[in-house]
């Protein structure tokens, strides 16, 4: 049961206010792309232990989207941050390498 | 024999005799026994009977671990099986029965698996019951049944009559266990300002501190319990909840609390049970430890316990487990129990003290006291059937040879502590093995963390390894501290309060007794009694390459019983170990998972049962469905009428009526619970693009269009009726229950994927009543209420309009899912009562019917028209659906266009939609399927096809159905076989157009 900051509305939501919404920052290939591309935006997922970028949802509270930085083996929160966003925020990426130094997660380190 | 003697029992209460039954036998016992200890007062050590072998078990514990003493409680839809008699406090009337026996616990006929024991060895189901394949559906399961399984459940239709709750708490720091070390770390912790909670499992605070003696701050330990546990209750920020077991730990200090609130006395008002949804902080585990029994031949007869249990016994409650107790033991604090008994005047033969150094000071006071203390040996074999006849010594050095016989009627066993390390566990935390004490610890170094990335969990006392008082009192003092440490609370000046034990001399691990034990021997030391896994039997995993411990434990059933293994899991381990020559800490331990002891379902459902399981979301109109006759069906969680019987008429007469009135005259529905969503913004129609599979951005203002919604792989998620507004806004219709999820939907593609556009989305299903005016008389009851022009050519077909009905605000939407003319009327919530009975009173020179979903889905049968849920099932792509011209051609894009681009869904072999009409008259079985020629790797049928949708249509006299059929549009007219329940039976049917009424839609084109 985990509980995560919402970064919308500021509250610690607990993990029934939540509902999971995957990885995060995946790329959407429609129309156009080849089979590969649209497979891989479609069905490959990243599953690491340690760190992992994802989408969470107040759905029972403010409803926005946003994104978290996890360690999925020890549960540790490195942050939360916005959905309209590409990228996570270069201070959270520093304290990630401060707790995780070597950390990798897709192209990110 | 046990008995009751003359005088003690600290927590008894001799003025207040309680009696109650056992196997319905009348017995009595005192306030403050709990069912174990009355039990043996009144001489029952025969308690049960084991798992496989049905052997006779007795007491052999006093708390949670206790693996033998089940019981069946209670009666009628009381009932409940496996409740453990060492943590059933005795209450009035109690009503107790023994299990796992037949025809009775005296005398039992599986107790003949006994004699055939040597073939039920480790694996024996696994290795027995899988030839020939045939017999295991219909002789070894049903067999297999009827012989497993400890107990009975209440009949399946008796609903359990107590109330159960969740309470929700948030503290700094939790204490679970309220022995000595817990009440230490309470205090420290609340010392320094932290808001702390205390759980303890037991109805008493202490632990075993009172039973085992010392002195802590030169008081007696009872007298130090007492003063301690006031100083907390006068603290404002603690507070202490007994009869509450810590059950489980969770991420982010989330921890589940069980209270027992009144199974100790069922009389009283209020919930049985409570779960304690915490959020603590820091947790400080002070959960003590259990001591482990000893592995030698017939250590589970009944009269053999382990020591500690037999000393809470005689001080707890008075009771004496035997007349004359043999005490075996490979550590000091077993003496303790020797002394105790000779200080009650009761006989203690002999001390077996397997170590050849022997003990310490107690050893000593023993010796003083006059008992016999033998070093270096050991029990060969315990005599006796029912009960402990006698002991055969011989030396822990040798094989068994024996050395003398001792008779007596207990044996009290001490194979050294195991902390409870089980909560500690549950999250996270990794344990060391400590070889001075034989035990695994928690290792501090790798403690579960929390959300912050430091350590959330704390371990105090014995259970932290720290067996000695003085050591458990300042590690608790130190636990406490820290966890109000970690939290910003500065601990004051205070010490861990100044304890004196006894010197002891170090501890001998004996994981089996004699260490050589010859093998007839090793087939009766038991390690865990109740699924009845013996020495032999790790040892026979072993040897056929069980080398996990998790694959020991499966293959063996060690530790799976309801105890799950808290007494003998390190016992097992150990000997797996030896008999893989590895370390212990090599072969490791099995996963502990919470519940620490099981709690009861009905505190796991707390409120959430009957009326309260979920919210009902009911329609305006509810209370007139209800007063109706309304035959409910469950939509999401929305109750729809399903139909209006009338009295006297049946439930599918009242549908076929509601059809026919509807196709002849005038026919109402509440159409409240489709989802309406509004979507707004300068780039709504851009939007609606990319959600719809049609063009919605070109739909004119005043039109109505129907829409597909599919998920990004392209499968039909939804469908509805999208009316524009204006030139910013759509009013998006769709399933019932489908609006949260299609909102959501929306939502998530705005905020995490288009964030740049503006568009805003507002879910107003319940803001407006809605009623769908269908059938020849429609327009007609409209033009009664008057005051909006809806002539066929000021309201076109998909036309809509908004005005005032009948003195209402009102939209009206020309739309029909009946292929009747229909309008649907949306007005204001609170205005949706009103116009429902002017409809109706309006409508009564027309015959006005209110018709439910049952008769809305003929209807829409009968045009060919899908219903998601029944024609789409996750799998199914609209082009399956025959719905090529709702989708877009012009558009670059929409959710799924790609997906749909993909080879298995342009595959001309897909199911698609076709109708089907049955050649005998009879209505096929929703979900049947259509039989093809020969057979597939499994030996199943190969299918050609399946019924997506089937009723008996009122308006044709016959049975419809819409399926999914391998190329079914180009098989019209061809006559294919479904198969009925029973896979033999076939139901002929024929290929048809899914529009089996009306084709050209004359009906609604006026």
């Amino acid at each position: 049961m985990l509980i995560l900051k919402c970064p919308y509305c500021g509250v610690m939501a607990d993990e029934t206010e939540l509902s999971p919404g995957g990885e995060a920052h995946l790329t959407r290939h429609g129309p156009g792309s080849d089979d590969t591309e649209f497979e891989a935006y479609l069905f490959m997922r990243e599953n690491p232990r340690g760190v992992h970028f994802e989408r969470w949802r107040h759905a029972h509270g403010c409803g926005k989207w946003f994104h978290a930085a996890r360690c999925t083996q020890t549960l540790e929160v490195f942050g939360t941050y916005s959905a309209q966003t590409t990228r996570p925020p270069q201070d959270l990426l520093d304290t990630i390498s401060e707790k995780r130094p070597g950390w990798r997660w897709r192209d990110l380190a | 024999m046990s008995t009751r003697l003359a005088t003690g029992g600290r927590l008894t209460d001799r003025s207040d005799r309680l009696e109650f039954t056992f196997n319905g036998k009348r017995l009595t016992g005192f306030a403050g026994d709990t069912l174990a200890s009355a039990l043996l007062a009144n001489d029952q050590m025969l308690v049960g009977r084991s798992f496989k072998y049905h052997r006779p078990r007795g007491v052999v514990a006093s708390g949670a671990e206790e693996p033998n003493a089940l019981v069946n409680l209670g009666t009628g839809d009381r009932v409940e099986p496996n409740q453990r008699a060492t943590t059933t406090e005795l209450f009035h009337g109690l009503s107790a029965t023994s299990q796992n026996h037949w025809p009775s616990l005296e005398h039992d006929i599986g107790a003949l698996n006994g004699l055939v024991a040597p073939v039920l060895t480790a694996g024996f189901y696994y290795k027995m019951f899988i030839h020939p394949r045939p017999f295991w559906k219909h002789i070894y399961e049903p067999f297999i049944r009827q012989s497993a399984g400890l107990g009975r459940a209440p009949d399946p239709e008796a609903r359990d009559p107590d109330t159960y709750e969740h309470v929700h708490a948030h503290v700094d720091v939790l204490v679970l266990g309220g022995g000595v070390a817990g009440l230490q770390a309470a205090h420290a912790a609340g010392a320094a300002g932290a808001q702390v909670l205390l759980l303890e499992q037991s109805p008493h605070l202490g632990g075993r501190a009172p039973v085992d003696g010392g002195t802590i701050d030169g008081q007696d330990p009872e007298a130090w319990v007492e003063a301690t546990v006031a100083a907390l209750k006068a603290m404002d920020n603690v507070d202490i909840r007994t009869r509450t077991m810590g059950a489980g730990i969770y991420d982010h200090g989330y921890v589940l609390g069980y209270e027992r609130l009144n199974d100790h006395a069922p009389w009283l008002a209020g919930p049985r049970h409570r779960l304690w949804r915490i959020r603590a902080g820091q947790v400080v585990t002070a959960t003590g430890a259990i001591e482990r029994p000893l592995s030698f031949a017939g250590n589970d007869v009944p009269g053999v316990m382990l020591a500690s249990a037999m000393r809470d016994y005689l001080v707890n409650y008075g009771v004496a487990a035997g007349d004359r107790t043999v005490v075996v033991t490979n550590n000091d604090d077993a003496y303790r129990t020797a002394i105790i008994l000779k200080q009650a005047g009761l006989d203690v033969p002999a001390i077996l003290d397997a170590r050849e150094y022997g003990g310490g000071a107690l050893a000593a006071e023993a010796r003083a006291l006059g008992i016999r203390v033998e070093q270096g040996r050991a029990i060969a074999k315990v005599q006796g059937g029912k009960r402990v006849t006698g002991v055969a010594i011989c030396a822990q050095a040798g094989a068994g040879g024996l050395l003398e016989e001792i008779p007596c009627d207990a044996v009290a066993m001490s194979g050294g502590w195991s902390p409870v390390v089980h909560l500690w566990s549950h999250c996270g935390g990794k344990l060391l093995w400590d070889d001075a004490q034989a035990m695994f610890r928690p290792d501090p170094d790798r403690a579960p963390t929390g959300a912050d990335g430091a350590p959330m969990l704390r371990v105090a006392g014995a259970a932290n390894g720290f067996l000695r008082l003085g050591d458990t009192l300042r590690d608790a003092e130190a636990q406490g501290r820290e966890a109000a440490a970690a939290l910003g609370f500065t601990p004051g000046a205070g010490a861990a309060p100044a304890a004196e034990a006894t010197e002891e001399a170090p501890l001998a691990p004996v994981w089996l007794m004699p260490q050589g034990a010859r093998d007839d021997l090793r087939k009766k030391a038991w390690l865990d009694y109740q699924n009845d896994v013996k020495v032999s039997d790790v040892q026979l995993a072993a040897q056929e390459g069980f080398e996990s411990v998790e694959h020991t434990k499966r293959y063996t059933t060690l530790g799976m019983a309801t105890d799950q293994g808290k007494l003998s899991n390190i016992n097992g381990l150990a000997t797996l170990s030896r008999a893989l020559g590895e370390e212990i800490p090599q072969v490791g331990t099995t996963t502990f998972r919470p519940p620490y002891t099981p709690i009861s379902m009905g505190a796991i459902a707390g409120e959430a049962k009957g009326k309260l399981f979920q919210p009902i979301r009911k329609t305006p109109l509810h209370d007139w469905h209800e007063a109706h006759g309304a035959h409910w069906e469950p939509v999401g969680q929305w109750r729809r009428p399903y139909a209006y019987p009338q009295p006297g008429e049946s439930v599918h007469d009242a549908v076929m009526r509601e059809v026919t009135a509807t196709r002849t005259g005038l026919g109402l529905l509440d159409a409240s619970t489709l989802g309406k969503i509004l979507v707004k913004g300068p780039d709504a129609g851009r939007f609606m693009d990319m959600m719809y599979t049609n063009m919605m951005s070109t739909l004119k203002p005043g039109r109505c269009r129907y829409g597909l919604m599919c998920s990004e792989n392209g499968f039909l998620i939804d469908d509805g009726v999208v009316a524009r507004i204006d030139d910013q806004t759509f009013l998006c219709h769709t399933t019932t229950g489908g609006a949260d999820r299609i909102h959501a939907h929306m939502e998530e593609w705005l905020q995490t994927e288009w964030w740049d556009w503006q568009v805003y989305t507002a879910n107003l299903t319940e803001q407006y009543a809605q009623i769908a005016v269908v059938g020849p008389k429609a327009r007609a009851v409209l033009d009664k209420l008057g005051g909006m022009d809806l002539s066929a050519e000021a309201l076109p077909f998909m036309g809509w309009a908004e005005g005032t009905l009948g003195g209402l605000p009102a939209r009206v939407f020309r739309i029909s899912f009946s292929g009747e003319l229909s309008f649907e009327v949306a007005v204001p919530a609170h205005r949706g009562r009103a116009l429902w009975e002017r409809l109706h009173e309006a409508g009564a020179e027309f015959g006005a019917t209110p018709y439910g979903t049952e008769a809305l889905h003929i209807m829409r049968a009968e045009k060919g028209f899908i219903m998601i849920g029944d024609e789409t099932d996750g799998t199914v792509i609209p082009q399956d659906l025959g719905l090529h011209w709702a989708i877009s051609k012009k558009k670059d894009d929409y959710l799924g266009k790609r997906a749909q681009a993909r080879s298995h869904m342009t595959d001309p072999d897909r199911w698609q939609l076709v109708g089907l009409e049955t050649l005998e008259g009879g209505v096929l079985p929703d979900g049947a399927y259509a039989v093809a020629p020969g057979r597939n790797a499994n030996g199943q049928r190969n299918t050609q096809g399946r019924v997506t949708s089937s009723y008996h249509s009122p308006t044709l006299g016959r049975g419809i159905a819409m399926g999914l059929v391998h190329k079914g549009p180009e098989r019209m007219g061809e006559e294919i076989a479904f198969a009925m329940e029973d896979g033999e039976t076939m139901m002929r049917a024929r290929i048809v157009s899914p529009v089996f009424f009306d084709p050209d839609g004359e009906k609604q084109n006026v």
